[in-house]
């Protein structure tokens, strides 16, 4: 059977050798293919350590790499999506140093040192953390897209609530916010679903929150 | 994005350092900004100096009574900041009424005073505009500019500036406080912050090349009641169609600041001595010489409705 990891690397094959054969066709003169790869040699490069779901990594990235695509393509931890690359959707979202962030608008060399949990590092298949448990018991996605940004942005939810981070709803700035329906849709109001499955989204998190919705 | 190199700065005076010796250079803080414009390349920086783990991150009281802000603290921080919600409840409410959760936890304080207008022909590299690329034009005037400035614009730009936090600061009258290379420290108060479009819309503020916000800072809290409403066209994460800022006293007077209207936060204080007579009055005030176009010209009711919204929720 193949891995994950290998049907990536296959496809890139296929994907490669199709723009090799446009170039071909365009008879783009050999000397300038030599120059676009010294170029691509000479591009700036950092190292950078960081733990991802409680694995140490290394690496030495272009420095335009995203947090994101670090993730993705250098580390193949392909549950974290990509969706508009601009922080406007969500579909990014992992958890650095116990804080939510959008892995897509953040360099990945500007991690040195952090501790990354991706969906892959909240529980595994057999293992389900209790969010991914209770998406899938309230059917909170449709094609499944945007879910495991969802997930890790409800997991830091609850964390900022108990953490007493207030909300644009929470009524009463001095006082702890409070775990309700409405607070939770309001701070889960940066990740998109296409597929519009909100209202179990809410239902799965103020289940694992035990708050009725 | 352009290929650019990097490196991370540990004190404020090498930050500046490294300004000086790579001027093409940036600093970079949250990225939540400038990493979305170089995506679309309209940031090119050549070289990025990282400023986000200098220990400008505290929050701590003045001796005058009032806070200094370290221009690293995470928006998220700022607003759960015990102190901010109960003596500058406004900034708190700013805060938590932009951007999200995730955003929120990465955006710095100084990285949000200098994020640049959400004017869509500013973002679509195909069209003219003079504060992308000087003396091409603005696509704007003439254009979609239902979200564009109605007072403080020019001829060359009509754009707004998204900031909710600094709507807050602005009615707190707080001050930015910078470093440069030389070493030389100022205070620049936020009123005289953002520098007018005119003819040169790409120069947004007076900071020079290469200094660097080290804090911000707020004078000793004024009480009152404090509310932030900000109209957009989604109940969440949508940036400001126009935003309301007041704070109140028992006897009627108090501060308003305006957001989405301007190049900067609107603030008019001779408006405010209006207040005990209503909204009517003080949004005149506020609003004296706007220049409409017939897409934004709902903002002028739109601000004076709002407004009295607001001080009728101040006063309970
Ligand atoms: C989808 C989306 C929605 C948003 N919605 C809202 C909203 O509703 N309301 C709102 O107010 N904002 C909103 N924002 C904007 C967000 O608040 C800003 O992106 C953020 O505050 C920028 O802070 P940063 O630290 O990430 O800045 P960066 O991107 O790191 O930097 C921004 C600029 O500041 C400069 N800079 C940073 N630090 C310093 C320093 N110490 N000294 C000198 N220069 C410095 C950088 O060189 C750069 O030019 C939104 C953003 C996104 C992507
Ligand atoms: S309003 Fe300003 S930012 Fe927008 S297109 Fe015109 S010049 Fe550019």
């Amino acid at each position: 059977m193949q891995t994950p990891g290998e049907f990536e690397l296959s496809r890139r094959g296929v994907l490669a050798g199709g723009a090799a054969s446009v170039a071909t066709a365009a008879l783009v003169p050999i000397g300038a293919a030599a120059e676009a790869r010294e170029a691509a040699a000479a591009l700036p490069t950092a190292k950078v350590a960081f733990d991802v779901n409680g694995t140490a990594h290394e690496l030495e990235l272009d420095t335009r790499t995203s947090l994101l695509d670090a993730l993705r393509e250098h580390l193949k931890l392909t549950g974290t999506k990509k969706g508009c690359d601009h922080g406007q959707c969500g579909a990014c979202t992992v958890i650095v140093d116990g804080r939510r962030i959008n892995s897509c608008l953040t360099l990945a060399v500007m991690h040195d040192g952090d501790r990354i949990t991706t969906i892959e590092g909240l529980g595994t298949p057999d293992k389900m953390h209790a969010m991914q448990d209770a998406f899938v018991e309230h059917d909170g996605y449709q094609c499944g897209y945007c879910t495991p940004g969802q997930i890790c942005s409800a997991v830091a939810v609850l964390g900022e609530i108990k953490a007493g981070v207030p909300s644009h709803v929470t009524a009463d700035l001095t006082a702890a916010p409070k775990v309700t329906a409405a607070e939770i849709r309001e701070r889960m109001s940066g990740n998109i679903c296409r597929c519009g499955a909100y209202s179990n989204i809410i239902d799965a998190i103020t289940d694992v929150a035990g708050v009725k919705a | 994005m352009k290929s650019f190199t990097y490196e991370r700065a540990d004190t404020p005076a090498a930050a500046t350092a490294a300004f000086a010796r790579a001027p093409g250079a940036r600093f970079i803080a949250g990225g939540t900004n400038l990493l979305d414009l170089m995506k679309l390349e309209i940031e090119t920086p050549a070289h990025l100096i990282d400023v986000s783990r200098l220990a400008l991150d505290k929050i701590e009281a003045t001796k005058e009574g009032g806070l200094r802000i370290g221009a690293m603290v995470r928006n998220t921080d700022l607003a759960s900041d015990a102190r901010v919600r109960r003596d500058y409840g406004l900034l708190s409410r700013a805060l938590v009424a932009g951007a999200s959760g995730q955003l929120r936890n990465k955006a710095t304080t100084a990285g949000n005073l200098l994020q640049r207008t959400r004017c869509p022909y500013f973002y679509d590299t195909n069209q003219p505009c003079n504060k992308r690329k000087p003396g091409s034009g603005c696509a704007a005037i003439g254009g979609f500019n239902r979200l564009h400035a109605v007072v403080g614009a020019s001829e060359a730009c009509i754009a707004t500036h998204p900031s909710d936090m600094a709507v807050a600061m602005r009615a707190f009258d707080a001050a930015v406080e910078t470093v440069d290379a030389a070493g030389k420290v100022r205070a620049i108060p936020l009123a005289d912050f953002y520098r007018a479009p005119g003819t040169t819309p790409h120069l947004e503020t007076v900071l020079a090349p290469g200094e660097l916000i080290t804090a911000v800072t707020l004078p000793k809290p004024v009480g009152g009641t404090h509310v932030y409403h900000k109209v957009r066209d989604r109940a969440s994460y949508a940036f400001a169609l126009i935003s309301v800022g007041v704070i109140v006293q028992r006897d009627g007077t108090g501060r308003v600041a305006l957001g989405g209207i301007g190049y900067k936060p609107w603030r008019v204080e001779a408006a405010e001595a209006e207040l005990p007579r209503g909204a009517k009055a003080v949004a005149s005030g506020l609003l004296a010489g706007a220049k409409t176009t017939h897409e934004n010209a709902y903002k002028l009711p739109l601000v004076e409705r709002t407004l009295a919204g607001v001080l009728a929720q101040a006063k309970g």
